[in-house]
C-alpha cells in the first residue's frame, strides 16, 4: 500500500487558488517553529512580519512603495519564465540600469530641464537592456546558458557599482561615504500620495501589469512564447523562432529590471549609493512564481513579499529578528508553494496493490 | 615570495571548495537531476561548519556537521523535484533561497569571529623542489579532496554502482525497466551532492578563509555548477577547472602582492568574466557538449 500522484484530466482551479494561501500558512508555521527553536519570541515575530504592515497608514504606504519595484520586476521575469528562458540576473539589471539612470544627475547635478527625468528613465530602461542582451547574445549565438550568464553579470554588476561609488562617482562633499552626489528636484519621481514616500512608479507598475495581462491574453507575441516555452519542437514547427523567444524575453526582464533600478534611485534613495542593491531582483523571481507566472497573481504576490519586507523590519525592533529571517520565511513560501503547486495537475491516489494505478 | 610561486602556493586551497562543491553536483547531474541550489547548500554548510568548529574546537565535527546539514537539506529539494515533480531549475532555485537564509539566521552571532586553521603538510621530497615546491604543501582537506575526485572518478567509471547512477541518468525508463528504483538513486545522487557542498562551504569558512562573513561564499557555488558544464561531466576535466579558477581567483591578491595599480573590483570580476567566456566557448561546440552531455538532465521522473 502506498501514496502515489495520478495526473488529472484537467487542472483543478480549486487546487490553483489554494496553492498559494496553504503555502503562506505552512510557511508561517514553519518559521513559527523555527524562531522559537533560535529562542525568538517567535509569535510576536510573526505578527510584525504578517499583520503589523497593515495596522498604520505609514507602514502600508511603504508596503505600496516597495511593492513597486517588484511587481514590475516580476512582471517582465514572468514573459521570460512562461518560455522557460531563465533570467535570474535581474538584480545586475537593477544595478545597470541605476548606474545609467544616474549618469545624467551625476554630469548635470544642478539641471533643472523637464527632459531630465524622462531621459533618466529612459536610460535606466537602455542599461537593464543591455545587461541582459549579453546574456541573449551569449544564448543564441553560442549556446551559454543563460542562468548562469545572467548570474555572473550580476556579479559583474556589483562590482561595476562598488567601483564607481569608491571611486569616480564619489560625491567630493558626501563625507568619503560611497554615494554620489544628491539628485537635482529636476532628477526625482514625483510624489504619488502626499506625506508619504510613495511616487508614480507605482502607477507605472501597474500599468506594465494590465499590459503583461493584455498581452498574454490576447497578443500572439505571448502565446508564441508559451507555446516555445511548452514545446519548442512544436513551435519551431509551427514557425516561432526560439532566438527571438530568447531574445524577447531576456530584454523585456532587462527592461522591467533596469527601469525598476532607475526608478529607486530617483525615487526613495535620491541617489546612487550600495543599498539600490537590496536583492528586489531575486525577490522578484519569487514574485513571479509565486503569482503563478500570470499578471494578476503577481500584482497580489508582489504585495506580499512586500508586506514581508516591511513586516520583517518591523520584527527586527519588536521581536529581535535578523533581516534574514524575511529570506528564510521567502525561502519556506517558495518552497510550500511548489509542493502544493502539484496538487492542481495531479492527485493523490492510495495504491493497495501495486500497479493498480488508472 | 614571487607572483608565479604565489599563485602555486595558492590555488589548490582556492580551488578546493569549487572543486568539492563541483564534484558533488557532477554526480548529482550525472544521476539526472539539476540541483542549482549549490550556493546557498554552501552557504549553510560554512554556518553550520564555522558554528561547530568554533564551540567544538574540532575541524573534524565541523566537517562532518556542515555535510550532514547539506544532506538535510538537499533533501527538500529532492522532495520537491523526486517526490513532487516540480520543475527542477525553480525547486533548486527555492532550496538555494532557503539555505542562504538560513545561513544567514544561524551564524549572526558568529559574525565577523575568526578560526586557526588547519596545518599545511608538506608531501616529502616534492615540497623542496625550488619554485614549484610551495604546490605540495597543503592541508589534509586539500589532498583528501583530490583523492576523493580520484575515488568518485573511479566509481563513476569502474564500478556497477557507477554504471546504476550513469544508467538513471541517460535511460531512466530502461534503467526502471531492469529493476532499479530511479527515484532511490536519483535521491542519493542529491543527498551526495548536498554533503559535498556542505564540505566546501565548511573548507571555505573553517579553513581557506577561517571566519565567519554573511555572503562570504560569493559566488563560488555557482561556479561549481559552470565548472561541471566546463569540465563535460567528466572528473578529470572538472579537476582541471577548478584549478584554473583557483589560479584566476588569486589575481587581485596576487596583483596587490607585486604591487600593481589596477582596480581591485576588475580584479574581482575576472573568475566571473572568465566563467561567462569558457561558458560561451565550451557550449558553442553543440557536437561535443551533446555527446558528453547527460540525456535526461533536469527532465522529471513519473514512473
Amino acid at each position: 500500500m502506498r501514496l502515489t500522484l495520478v495526473r488529472r484530466e484537467r487542472a483543478s482551479r480549486l487546487a490553483m487558488f489554494a496553492a498559494p494561501v496553504v503555502a503562506l500558512v505552512l510557511s508561517a508555521l514553519a518559521s513559527l517553529i523555527l524562531f522559537a527553536a533560535l529562542g525568538k519570541p517567535a509569535e510576536q515575530a510573526l505578527y510584525s512580519l504578517l499583520l503589523e504592515p497593515f495596522l498604520s497608514w505609514y507602514n502600508f504606504s511603504e508596503v505600496l512603495l516597495k511593492a513597486a519595484p517588484l511587481m514590475l520586476i516580476a512582471q517582465g521575469l514572468a514573459v521570460g519564465f512562461r518560455a522557460n528562458v531563465f533570467n535570474i540576473g535581474a538584480e545586475g539589471q537593477l544595478i545597470i540600469g541605476a548606474i545609467a539612470a544616474t549618469a545624467l544627475p551625476v554630469w548635470y547635478p544642478a539641471g533643472t530641464s523637464v527632459w531630465m527625468l524622462p531621459a533618466m528613465i529612459a536610460m535606466g530602461a537602455l542599461g537593464g537592456m543591455a545587461w541582459a542582451g549579453v546574456a541573449a547574445l551569449l544564448k543564441t549565438r553560442f549556446n551559454a546558458n543563460e542562468i548562469l550568464v545572467t548570474l555572473m553579470l550580476t556579479l559583474i554588476a556589483t562590482q561595476v557599482l562598488n567601483y564607481l561609488l569608491l571611486g569616480p562617482w564619489k560625491d567630493p562633499h558626501g563625507f568619503n561615504f560611497p554615494q554620489t552626489v544628491p539628485f537635482p528636484a529636476a532628477a526625482m519621481l514625483p510624489v504619488l500620495l502626499p506625506g508619504t514616500r510613495v511616487n508614480i512608479s507605482l502607477i507605472g507598475a501597474l500599468i506594465a501589469s494590465v499590459l503583461a495581462y493584455v498581452m498574454m491574453r490576447h497578443r500572439f507575441s505571448g502565446f508564441q512564447l508559451l507555446v516555445s516555452g511548452l514545446a519548442p519542437r512544436a513551435a519551431s514547427y509551427a514557425g516561432f523562432s526560439e532566438r527571438r523567444g530568447i531574445w524577447v524575453s531576456l530584454l523585456v526582464g532587462g527592461m522591467a529590471a533596469g527601469l525598476a533600478g532607475a526608478c529607486e534611485v530617483a525615487g526613495p534613495l535620491g541617489q546612487l549609493q550600495r543599498s539600490v542593491t537590496t536583492g528586489y531582483g531575486y525577490a522578484a523571481i519569487i514574485v513571479a512564481y509565486l503569482g503563478g507566472l500570470n499578471p494578476l497573481g503577481i500584482v497580489a504576490s508582489a504585495l506580499l513579499m512586500s508586506v514581508l519586507y516591511i513586516g520583517g523590519d518591523n520584527a527586527m525592533v519588536s521581536a529581535d529578528l535578523p533581516v534574514a529571517g524575511v529570506a528564510v520565511f521567502q525561502g519556506l513560501l517558495l518552497v510550500f508553494y511548489l509542493a502544493s503547486l502539484t496538487f492542481i495537475r495531479n492527485r493523490v491516489v492510495l495504491i493497495r496493490r501495486p500497479g493498480a494505478a488508472r | 615570495m614571487n607572483a608565479v610561486e604565489f599563485i602555486l602556493a595558492g590555488m589548490l586551497a582556492a580551488a578546493t571548495p569549487m572543486l568539492l562543491a563541483a564534484l558533488g553536483e557532477m554526480v548529482t547531474e550525472r544521476s539526472g537531476v539539476l540541483n542549482l541550489g549549490i550556493e546557498g547548500m554552501m552557504a549553510l554548510g560554512a554556518a553550520l561548519g564555522f558554528m561547530v568548529t568554533y564551540s567544538s574546537g574540532s575541524h573534524a565535527l565541523g566537517f562532518v556537521v556542515a555535510a550532514a546539514g547539506g544532506a538535510a537539506i538537499s533533501m527538500v529539494f529532492a522532495a520537491l523535484a523526486l517526490g513532487f515533480v516540480a520543475n527542477q531549475v525553480v525547486a533548486g532555485l527555492a532550496v538555494g533561497v532557503l539555505a542562504s537564509g538560513l545561513s544567514s539566521l544561524l551564524g549572526k552571532p558568529f559574525e565577523s569571529q575568526t578560526l586557526i586553521a588547519l596545518p599545511k603538510l608538506a608531501l616529502p621530497g616534492l615540497a623542496e623542489i625550488p619554485v614549484v615546491g610551495v604546490l605540495f604543501q597543503q592541508d589534509i582537506v586539500v589532498w583528501l579532496t583530490l583523492l576523493l575526485a580520484l575515488a568518485i572518478w573511479g566509481v563513476l567509471n569502474h564500478s556497477r554502482l557507477g554504471l546504476i547512477v550513469r544508467a538513471v541518468g541517460e535511460n531512466p525508463h530502461a534503467a526502471r525497466a531492469v529493476g532499479f528504483s530511479v527515484i532511490t538513486i536519483r535521491c542519493a545522487a542529491i543527498a551526495f551532492g548536498g554533503a559535498m557542498a556542505g564540505i566546501a562551504g565548511a573548507y571555505a569558512s573553517t579553513v581557506y578563509t577561517p571566519l565567519w562573513a554573511d555572503g562570504m561564499i560569493a559566488g563560488r557555488g555557482w561556479i561549481a555548477l559552470a565548472l561541471v558544464v566546463f569540465g563535460t561531466w567528466q572528473t578529470g576535466r572538472v579537476v582541471f577547472g577548478a584549478f584554473l579558477f583557483g589560479a584566476l581567483s588569486l589575481a587581485d591578491l596576487t596583483a596587490q602582492a607585486v604591487g600593481a595599480s589596477v582596480p581591485s573590483q576588475l580584479l574581482a570580476c575576472i573568475p566571473y568574466g572568465v566563467t561567462i567566456l569558457m561558458l560561451a566557448v565550451i557550449s558553442s561546440n553543440r557536437k561535443r557538449l551533446r555527446l558528453n552531455s547527460i540525456a535526461s538532465l533536469g527532465q522529471p521522473f513519473e514512473g
